[in-house]
């Protein structure tokens, strides 16, 4: 069985996981049940013993409340000064975390973990502040007592009656690499509050001291007691998985919290991961957002997005379902992710409605199969008092007239149709009314027009008539079926309208990621990429945005996107500049930096942040829901693949051009190298013999003509390298109509000496039109290619220059009966430094390069190919563009 | 062996060769040239800077000058200028710059032929000679009724054009851009200098129409048109009809 076995992928991400943890620091929890118990003191005992073995360790924060047996512990250890805050006049002492950062030490000690930073401060809470710590791979010494727990928080103030409001994510807790309890039976503990020894705050004391009753206290403690065991329990299975120890433990779980907008959905969440935790499980939080969800007031949308926080922060994984009927979601859900689990709050309609609609529990039962259903009670007695329901929406007045309006023209409509028709068509002219109400507007003029309708109904059409009071009762049965019949055609209008809205907003969303995502991959440039992604985030929020890249030296700078608008000031980048070192979410509507305007979006691609998103959302509260920060991270994310993407290649390419420029460098210079010295020796070797010696006459003009030919080699290098240094600084073309014949000759003119010995046939038609041209670049490509001839076919072959147009463009033919290109060489002739391996020629391979270019420069095309006749061809092409100038006639 | 091509066909065995002055402040390259010069029976006196240039050629009243582009102190066109403030006496200018702009500005600057670097010793004599037949003809004021190179030879007080046996028929401005060439034969005319001498100075920069009857003169004169051995295209910088074959 595959249970006896390590999961391989298990092990893998635990290993991953100690890999991560190496370079942070560890941290080491001094766990209590109360205050009192001698946290501060066991902690700093450690530090000292630390100290003693020569260990850098530093006093970030240690709170003695002035007693003196801990502030002699204190003594003789370094302590870091705290950061002053002003604060209504006084300063607060808090933690100084970016001293503490500067100073890096080993080991740190920061008390109070739970502690809550004043306003102004990075981070809201001290637990933050030690994340940070430990990602720097400081290791850190921390106190925290058990009612601070997130999950077991309602659960102490049950137990207390006291709510403690600071509290720490049980993942911190998880998290920690050691715990030690700091454990004091309660009778010693009363007895040291009795002597003064525990610290109270002064205005706080009458509660303290109700907190510290025997009872509270023996509780406490078996909480502390318990949730170290479940630690240690963890910690053993873990090992033991490793280990592949044979089954123990259950078979992976999977829980599904569905939660309501219910208060009671808080103990939910907490009573979920308890189960979880049990378990051993994975958990997620879900909450189903029905077309009834719409009528939510904005309170209860607000604690949807508190529970769901909460749940993240208790380390959860949170969804937000949507669909039409709340149990077939979640079960749709639940089997899509193998949830072996589903825990829901009892119900908390009344008891008629459940009759009459049925519950949610019972659906869920019914359709469950094999997902156990677990039904938690809500607690009346929950200590957060269930704040008054706002129930009503902003009151729609031009809805509610419109409602009215409607059901007079109805009543209008009856009126003239009552002495034709009978009563029964007359209900259908108000139902229509009632339908054309609910198309058109929310719920409540809906159920006005239904209730408006039933009244008026009667008041016209009913005898007797203009009056409420019913002659026949059986009419009664008539208002009450077609009120019924009124408010069910409403509910249905209206629920299937806001439906289609959801879902039509959902579509746009998905639309909106769906284009970018197809944008960008089709987009290679940064730039593009940026323009594109703020497009299309704008599209689906509304509010101002800023692009923030990483310079050198990683610090962030202001990008210029066409549409981000919003204006990056130093506070501002400096939050981003926190958000990009630390790949997390800070800003507005987030627990680290909240003061900033603007939320800050890590971009991160598959090897770390690429840049940070600013989005200053139009309204405040826009990314409070979790559902609409995932969405706006899908987009970074998004954009931070495709901006990694396109650096990538950047990158990539630029490497590319590197080799290829070394390259280039390489071949030029042992081109150059070689092609310089050989003929330097010889002329080197032929003057030397004639200074020396007294060769013979014959051997003296021998000598002599080697020194004058060698020259002219060097001769040419140096032009060819010149002139080629010329043309890719970007030489200009100054195109001028020309006779190609007239170049033809200066060129067959100057080369004489050199084709003395070979027959040249030129065919170049007179009627050859006049050729856009720069003469002198011209001139220098055809000496080249007959140099090249020269250069590469035996003495005494024939060479033919041919010229010809087709009508848009003049091709020049140089053609040889030499060897010939060998394979492959024709398109790599022109390349720079490309010498052929057939041929034993001497010359730095810039010839035809040089010719490539002029002529490409001239929008022309240059190619060599083999004769069928024997001997190889080079051809160019120049344009015939434009007008050819009109020679004044001769007359006077 | 002597080279009888070599001798400047003024010297002669009782008069002193021309005179020369060469501006140039490579000493490598004065070497070389006063080795070929006066090996040819040219007195040749040399200066290395611009100034001390200026200075040989005001003392030494000199037949011709010979002007690197170069120089360390003074730009070789600003000495070319200082020259023409007050002598007519031939210039030949040496360009190492290839460009052929400098030419142009050397040649419209009042120097009257120029010599790239490299060159071969035999080409400067060439250019030496034909400058200093020029000035011998001008100063002796009758200029030759009769020019003759190959088988081109042009009466010019006939103005009859002759190809070997065979009279060309030439157009006026084909007769008159023909003799304008002869007029400085063996030296290299800008497109600008032709067009000032042939169509006037309001015509400086017409030169498609220069092109044009430059080629049209070509077609009658030579027999290969694209293999030219009278008139002469220099590329980027005008033309020159060759003085001896």
């Amino acid at each position: 069985m595959t249970e006896h076995r390590p999961d391989p992928e298990a092990l893998l991400a635990r290993a991953m996981e100690e890999e991560a943890r190496k370079a942070q620091g560890r941290l080491k929890l001094f766990f209590g049940a109360a205050a009192g118990v001698g946290k501060t003191f066991a902690m700093l005992e450690a530090a000292r013993e630390l100290k003693a073995d020569g260990v850098d360790v530093v006093v970030g924060y240690a709170e003695t409340h002035g007693r003196a047996e801990t502030e002699a512990l204190l003594q003789g250890l370094e302590i870091l000064p705290p950061r002053l805050v002003p604060y209504r006049g006084t300063a607060l002492k808090e933690f100084d975390l970016d001293a503490a950062l500067a100073r890096r030490p080993a080991y740190i000690i920061v008390d109070e973990l739970a502690h809550s930073n004043a306003e102004g401060s990075r981070h809201a809470k001290r637990w933050q502040d030690v994340m940070e710590l430990l990602d720097a791979g400081i290791n850190v010494y921390t106190a925290v007592n058990v009612q601070h727990l997130e999950s077991l928080n309602d659960l102490v103030a049950k137990i207390t009656g006291v709510v403690v409001r600071e509290t720490i994510p049980d993942s911190v807790f998880d998290r920690s690499d050691e715990i030690e309890l700091v454990d004091l039976p309660p009778d010693e503990l009363i007895h040291r509050l009795q002597e003064g020894k525990v610290y109270l705050p002064e205005q706080a004391q009458e509660a303290m001291r109700s907190f510290f009753r025997k009872g509270n206290l023996i509780a406490l403690r078996e909480l502390a007691l318990r949730r170290t065991a479940e630690r240690v329990d963890a910690q053993m299975q873990a090992y033991m998985r490793d280990h592949a120890i044979p089954k123990t433990w259950p078979v992976a779980e999977r829980v599904l919290v569905c939660v309501s907008s219910s208060p009671a959905a808080a103990q939910l969440v907490r009573a979920g991961r308890r189960l979880a935790t049990r378990l051993g499980a994975e958990w997620i939080v879900g909450y189903v957002e029905t077309p009834a969800s719409a009528r939510l007031s904005q309170a209860d949308r607000d604690r949807v997005v508190q529970t769901l926080r909460l749940a993240e922060q208790l380390g959860a994984e949170t969804a937000t379902l949507s669909g039409p009927t709340m149990s077939e979601e979640i079960l749709t859900y639940a089997r899509a992710r193998n949830v072996s689990k589903i825990v829901i709050g009892k119900p908390e309609r009344p008891l008629w409605k459940r009759v009459l609609l049925g519950s949610i529990a019972d659906a869920l039962v019914r359709g469950s199969g094999d997902i156990d259903i677990y039904v938690v009670s809500g607690d009346k007695e929950a200590p957060v008092s269930r704040p008054a329901r706002e129930r009503l929406e902003p009151t729609n007045v031009p809805a509610y007239a419109e409602a009215i309006g409607i059901v007079a023209l109805c009543t209008a409509v009856a009126w003239v149709m009552f002495s034709h028709v009978g009563l029964s068509n007359l209900i259908m002219v108000y139902l229509l009314g009632v339908v054309a109400v609910a198309t058109r507007s929310s719920r409540g003029p809906t159920v006005l027009a239904s209730v408006l309708s039933v009244a008026t109904f009667d008041f016209f059409f009913v005898p007797p008539y203009f009056s409420f009071a019913v002659s026949d009762t059986q009419y009664l049965i008539t208002f009450g079926v077609m009120l019924v019949v009124a408010l069910v055609i409403s509910g249905l209008t209206v629920r299937t309208r806001i439906q289609a809205l959801t879902a039509r907003e959902r579509e746009r969303r998905t639309a909106a990621l769906y284009a970018m995502s197809r944008e960008l991959a089709n987009t290679r440039e940064v730039e593009s990429l940026l323009a594109i992604a703020v497009q299309h985030i704008l599209e689906v929020f509304s509010a101002e945005m800023a692009v923030l890249l990483p310079a050198a030296g990683g610090r962030l700078g202001h990008r210029v996107v066409p549409a981000a608008t919003l204006a990056i000031d130093t506070t501002e980048l400096a939050v981003a500049q926190w958000v990009y070192a630390h790949r997390e979410l800070a800003g507005l509507g987030t627990s680290t930096l909240p003061g900033a305007t603007a939320l800050y979006v890590p971009l991160i691609g598959s090897r770390g942040a690429v840049g940070v998103l600013g989005v200053r959302p139009a309204e405040r509260h826009a990314f409070d829901s979790p559902e609409q920060l995932h969405l706006l991270e899908t987009f970074a994310n998004q954009t931070a693949l495709a901006i990694e993407r396109a650096v990538l290649a950047e990158e990539a390419q630029a490497t590319q051009v590197r080799m290829e420029t070394e390259r280039l460098r390489n071949s030029l210079l042992s081109s150059v190298s070689h092609d310089l010295r050989t003929p330097l020796a010889a002329i080197t070797g032929a003057a030397s013999t004639l200074l020396e010696g007294r060769p013979a006459a014959d051997v003296q003009h021998e000598l002599l003509q080697t020194i004058r030919e060698e020259a002219d080699r060097l001769n040419r290098l140096v032009r060819n390298l010149l002139e080629m240094t010329r043309l890719e600084s970007g030489v200009e073309v100054r195109k001028e109509w020309h006779q190609l014949e007239e170049v033809v000759g200066a060129v067959l003119g100057r080369l004489e000496p050199a084709l003395r010995d070979r027959p040249l046939r030129t065919d170049v038609p007179k009627d050859l039109p006049l050729v856009p041209m720069d003469d002198v670049l011209i001139d220098q490509a055809l000496t080249n290619l007959l140099e090249n001839v020269v250069k590469y076919t035996p003495a005494g072959t024939a060479v033919e220059l041919r010229a010809w147009s087709d009508g848009s463009s003049v091709t020049v033919e140089i053609a040889d009966h030499g060897p010939g290109l060998a394979p492959g060489d024709e398109a790599r002739v022109f390349d720079k430094f490309y010498r052929s391996v057939s041929s034993s020629s001497r010359g730095a391979g810039l010839g035809l390069t040089i010719c490539r270019a002029i002529v490409e420069a001239h929008g022309g095309r240059i190619w060599a190919q083999n004769r069928p006749d024997g001997g190889a061809a080079f051809r160019f092409t120049l344009p015939l563009e434009g007008t050819p100038p009109r020679v004044e006639a001769e007359g006077g | 062996m002597a080279d009888p091509e070599g001798k400047p066909e003024t010297s002669s065995d009782q008069i002193p060769g021309p005179s020369v002055v060469l501006i140039e402040d490579e000493p490598q390259i004065r070497r070389f040239l006063r080795a070929a010069l006066t090996g040819h029976g040219y007195r040749l006196f040399e200066a290395g800077s611009g100034e001390d240039g200026l200075i040989e050629a005001a003392t030494r009243q000199p037949d011709l000058v010979i002007l690197d582009l170069g120089l360390p102190d003074l730009d070789g066109l600003g000495v070319l200028a200082r020259l023409r403030e007050w002598t007519s006496v031939p210039v030949i200018v040496l360009s190492a710059r290839g460009q052929e702009r400098d030419k142009i500005a050397a040649l419209d600057g009042g120097a009257d032929d120029y010599v790239s670097k490299p060159f071969s010793v035999g080409e400067l004599l060439a250019r030496m000679r034909a400058a200093l037949r020029r000035r011998d003809q001008v100063g002796e004021g009758a200029a030759a009724t009769t020019f003759v190179v190959g088988d081109l030879s042009v009466d010019l007080a006939r103005r009859h054009v002759l190809v070997g046996d065979k009279e060309i028929h030439l157009t006026p401005i084909e007769y008159k851009l023909l003799t304008t060439l002869i007029r400085h034969a063996g030296k290299v005319l800008t497109h600008r200098q032709l067009l000032k001498e042939v169509w006037g100075p309001a015509h400086t920069e017409d030169s498609q129409n220069l092109r044009f009857y430059v080629a049209q003169l070509r077609r009658k004169l030579e027999t290969v048109p694209a293999r030219p051995r009278y008139l002469l295209t220099e590329p980027g910088v005008g033309y020159r009809l060759v003085a001896e074959s």
